[in-house]
């Protein structure tokens, strides 16, 4: 009887700490969440090394990105939507960048899923793409943040090392001049 | 009681088994996941330095495409791949249709082939958006080129293949690839690369 009773507990404990393992790995990072600490491969071009206040080479962090929000833009060069959506995102970027009280205060990078590096730079070249693309080949990055459809994007708010999820969600981002404001407006800036 | 104790591991299998694949939202929940397959299911009937195979297929186009037609004037890839609405299939050719200056710049063509019907093949590409290169049904006799290239998995569908041939007809090269993954662009970038310098 105490065999069977351990045997059951066993299986309890293992069905219950798979599921816990599950729900953390395919729910997207969440709002008001703590980005994870993802290691991010550092661009190997000074422009994009510059862009995100970094130098050298090896991985990054997006807390240790020089600024106070990230956009992330979970893509892959594959994706039929995210070609679409591209140079939507370049003029979320240009929007950026000429506005003085965004520039330096916001930046935007992508992570491509499933993508080499070479991928990810045909695909900067083809949509001319400003901002950094960084590989992600082998689904790692993928897998911890919820395994998402693309293109999926997340904001998040940076102060003092530590990170705040202040939007993620699937799909295109529409009009951006309405989706800055909302970012601008959920982290403070404006 | 040693069985009881599998179930909790396989019910973790079972989870972890499935693969993200197909991931753009322009799909959404329209991909039939197959689960991982046998990587590769077939022999092959072609080597690299043979004349390819002839064949003469329907486009989703509306055109007869014919091999024969680019002899001394293309080069040609031949995509095949398993079927429509699978993942991994779903993630090639869009990634293959914004390199239409690759292919241009090596001055070849390129050719998608599926053993799947001309509707289905039209509603699929559809939501890949306007792609650049011909779509070939290899319906009926179904697979038939599949098989004259060796590529026909016993299940029917073809494998996810490339073969590269030249202006001669001659085969340059030949990828069977594992047909759960989807082979790296660069290297068939390479492989194209190598038609300038022969």
């Amino acid at each position: 009887m105490k065999r069977t009773i351990f045997c059951l507990a066993v299986m309890i404990i293992t069905l219950f700490m798979a599921m816990t393992i599950v729900v953390a790995e395919i729910n997207p990072p969440q709002v008001g969440g703590v980005f994870p600490e993802i290691d991010l491969l550092k661009p190997n071009n000074s422009v994009d090394l510059k862009y995100l206040g970094l130098s050298g080479s090896g991985s990054f962090k997006v807390s240790q990105v020089k600024t106070e929000v990230v956009i992330i833009e979970i893509f892959s060069m594959y994706c039929p939507y995210c070609q679409g959506e591209a140079p939507n995102v370049n003029k979320l970027y240009a929007s950026i960048e000429n506005n003085p009280a965004f520039k330096n205060k916001i930046k935007i990078i992508g992570i491509g899923i499933n993508n080499s590096l070479f991928e990810t730079d045909i695909f900067k070249k083809k949509y001319k793409v400003e901002f950094p693309l960084i590989p992600d080949g082998d689904f790692k990055l993928h897998k911890i943040m919820g395994e998402v459809r693309t293109p999926y994007f997340i904001v998040v708010k940076l102060k003092g090392g530590k990170t705040e999820v202040i939007y993620s969600r699937l799909g295109a981002l529409g009009d951006i001049n309405v989706f800055l404001g909302q970012i601008a407006k959920l982290s403070g800036l404006q | 009681m040693k069985k009881l104790l599998f179930l909790p591991a396989l019910v973790i299998f079972c989870i972890f088994a499935q693969s993200a694949c197909a991931l753009s939202d322009a799909y959404k929940n329209n991909i039939y996941n197959p689960g991982e397959l046998k990587p590769v299911d077939s022999v092959l009937k072609v080597k690299t330095g043979q004349t390819a195979p002839s064949f003469k297929l329907k486009a989703v186009s509306g055109k007869m495409i014919s091999l024969q037609d680019y002899r001394g004037k293309k080069n040609v890839v031949i995509s095949f791949v398993p079927a429509a609405w699978t993942p991994v299939c779903s993630d090639q050719w869009p990634g293959y249709n914004i390199i239409k200056d690759i292919f241009d710049s090596n001055d070849a063509v390129l050719l998608g082939i599926t053993v799947d019907n001309i509707p289905t093949l039209y509603s699929w590409t559809n939501q890949m958006g306007k792609l650049w290169f011909e779509v070939l049904s290899d319906f009926w006799p179904h697979g038939a080129v599949a098989k004259k290239f060796g590529v026909l998995r016993s299940d029917g569908v073809a494998e996810r293949a490339l073969f590269i041939i030249d202006k001669k007809g001659v085969i340059r090269y030949i990828d069977v690839h594992n047909i759960n993954q989807r082979p790296p662009l660069e290297t068939l970038v390479r492989e194209l690369e190598k038609l300038k310098i022969r």
